[in-house]
């Protein structure tokens, strides 16, 4: 109990240290992004707006989302060696095993604060555009029947919201998550916050990359036994970074079945338990 | 500390192994439920460029589509047909879920660049302008065929072939069919059976298969009664020779309903 106190006091500390750091400004790129992208998309068509200002926003939230994941994680270690919090933190009755996981909750509750903020501001700008295209095409319709009217604007809400954006939303969240995690197994053995941040860059496009070696391998495609060993080595020591791109889908109108989005939920806490357990073991050994 | 990451290095194996199941049915779960893409090839990393390729391999294919799009929207208002066909292959290829970019870029293709096509005045030769437009309704047809291959349980795709079969090629057989796949997709508004009973009256030999289809549609109610429902079996009760008592006027089926 005293345990998850301590944790979750490093948890909290380390989520008021980033925002202190003014990590939220970057919202205001993403606001300029989403409003900007909706006032210039007015003269495409209301799906074509409606597709565009989902395709940009998602993905801005998910380039954000593995940004701060990627950039707030690897930064953590090597800041509180130079300013010496650490030794202050485990000179005290601290496990090193609390002292990551507070740092890695601090980390996630930034994320879903960040992840939360964004998708606000689409979902806002989203509603905002569908009064628009709503309005003009009621007054387009003056004089039409109660039931075209009533069909046109079922086609314009049928275009915005969708129920399934919801789980693109929280799919994105636990990829960032999983990247924290992974950054933060790596910077445990890193010597420099540089090395971490080019390292779990690469691992991004490498974990891209993953379902095509794994195919590949699996496949038993009859080639060199190196290449095999190759693909092999990728599927085994990098996450699926692919499953956790659903939202291209869900954008373009498709329905996630329940059964997949739970998997890859629970594909995104396996990972984060592993990498996290991994981190904790290299790090409790590790010379400060 | 050597032997820990050495250790972790094991486990991290040892994991990877123990996923590949999991991550073996999600991918069919995934595949069940349409939702894998198609691999990204070399001749798509030149029509995009290194930067774009990139961005696809990272997982942006949605955004960038988004972004192309845009590209082509300006090739349209320069009137750039062959940029736009090449955008819009690009485009489909990194967004096939999506049935606006199969459904719009076939339009572009075969009613604006085909029409364009055949009011182009650079080119004098007539046969030339026919050739071209023809070849612009090839495209959008292709377009919409290779749409319902990654999108087979989408009507309106089936609904936008139908119509360009049937005003583009003039195949009404070819659309008649293709109506009728779109009806019987979930969600297919009615008039796709209407459709389908329209056209299967224009093709040589099924003129009875139409007018059992559209009598079956006039059975249905006041919904499928469109004055060019009822108009069309009129014309087919006499053109079949359809006795009295069996035709949609007689008292027998007007009191059906």
């Amino acid at each position: 109990m005293k345990l998850l106190g301590v944790t979750i006091a490093i948890a909290r500390n380390t989520f008021t240290e980033l925002v202190r750091q003014k990590v939220f400004y970057f919202l205001m790129i993403f606001a300029l992004l989403v409003i900007g992208n909706s006032a210039f998309m007015a003269k495409f068509s209301f799906q074509e707006q409606f597709q565009m200002l989902k395709d940009i926003s998602l993905g801005a939230m998910s380039v954000f989302g593995s940004l701060i994941a990627i950039l707030a994680t690897a930064n953590f270690l090597p800041k509180d060696m130079e300013d010496r919090t650490i030794y202050t933190i485990l000179a005290k009755p601290v496990p090193r095993f609390s002292y990551l996981l507070g740092k890695l909750c601090g980390i996630f509750g930034l994320l879903a604060v960040s992840i939360l903020l964004m998708s606000a501001l689409f979902l806002a700008v989203l509603w905002i555009r569908e009064g628009t295209v709503l309005n003009e095409t009621r007054a387009q319709l003056q004089g039409a029947t109660a039931e075209e009217i009533a069909a046109a604007v079922k086609e314009v809400t049928n275009a915005t919201f969708n129920i399934n954006l919801i789980p693109g939303i929280v799919v994105i969240f636990f990829k960032s998550a999983l990247l924290a995690s992974l950054t933060l197994f790596l910077s445990t053995f890193a010597t420099s916050s540089i090395f971490t941040i080019l390292m779990a860059t690469a691992l991004y496009f490498i974990g891209h990359l993953q379902s095509t070696a794994r195919e590949y391998w699996l496949a038993g495609v009859d080639v060199h036994w190196w290449s095999r060993l190759l693909a092999a080595l990728v599927s085994l020591l990098f996450p699926d970074l692919q499953a956790f791109n659903l939202t291209d889908d869900i954008i373009a109108g498709a329905a996630v079945p329940m059964t997949l989005f739970a998997g890859t939920i629970g594909l995104g806490l396996l990972y984060i338990s592993v990498y996290f357990s991994l981190a904790a073991l290299v790090f409790s050994d590790r010379e400060l | 500390m050597k032997w820990r990451k050495t250790s972790a290095l094991a486990l991290l194996c040892l994991f990877g192994a123990s996923l590949l199941p999991i991550q073996a049915r999600l991918n069919n779960d995934a595949r069940a439920a349409h939702l894998r893409k198609t691999a990204l090839n070399l001749n798509l990393r030149e029509r995009i460029g290194q930067a774009g390729f990139l961005a696809a391999l990272s997982g942006f294919r949605s955004p960038l589509a988004a972004i192309l799009w845009i590209q082509a929207h300006t090739a349209w208002e320069n009137t750039e047909w062959g940029r736009m066909a090449g955008t819009f292959d690009t485009v489909t290829t990194l967004q096939p879920r999506s049935i606006l970019y199969w459904d719009m870029s076939a339009w572009h293709m075969a009613w604006n660049a085909a029409v364009a096509a055949m009011q182009n005045e650079k080119q004098p030769s007539e046969a030339l302008r026919i050739r071209s437009q023809r070849e612009y309704f090839r495209l959008g047809r292709d377009f919409l065929e290779r749409g319902i291959l990654n999108n087979p349980d989408s009507y309106q795709l089936y609904v936008q072939l139908g119509i360009v079969l049937r005003d583009k090629f003039e195949d009404h057989c070819g659309a008649a069919d293709t109506f009728l796949k779109a009806a019987a997709l979930p969600g297919a508004p009615s008039y796709c059976a209407r459709f389908a009973g329209y056209e299967m009256a224009k093709c040589p030999g099924r003129e009875r298969e139409a007018y059992e289809h559209l009598r079956q549609l006039y059975l249905q109610g006041d919904k499928q009664r469109l004055p060019s429902l009822i108009n069309l079996l009129r014309d087919m009760e006499k053109r079949l020779d359809i006795p009295q008592g069996e035709r949609i006027d007689s008292s027998a089926h007007s009191n059906k309903t």
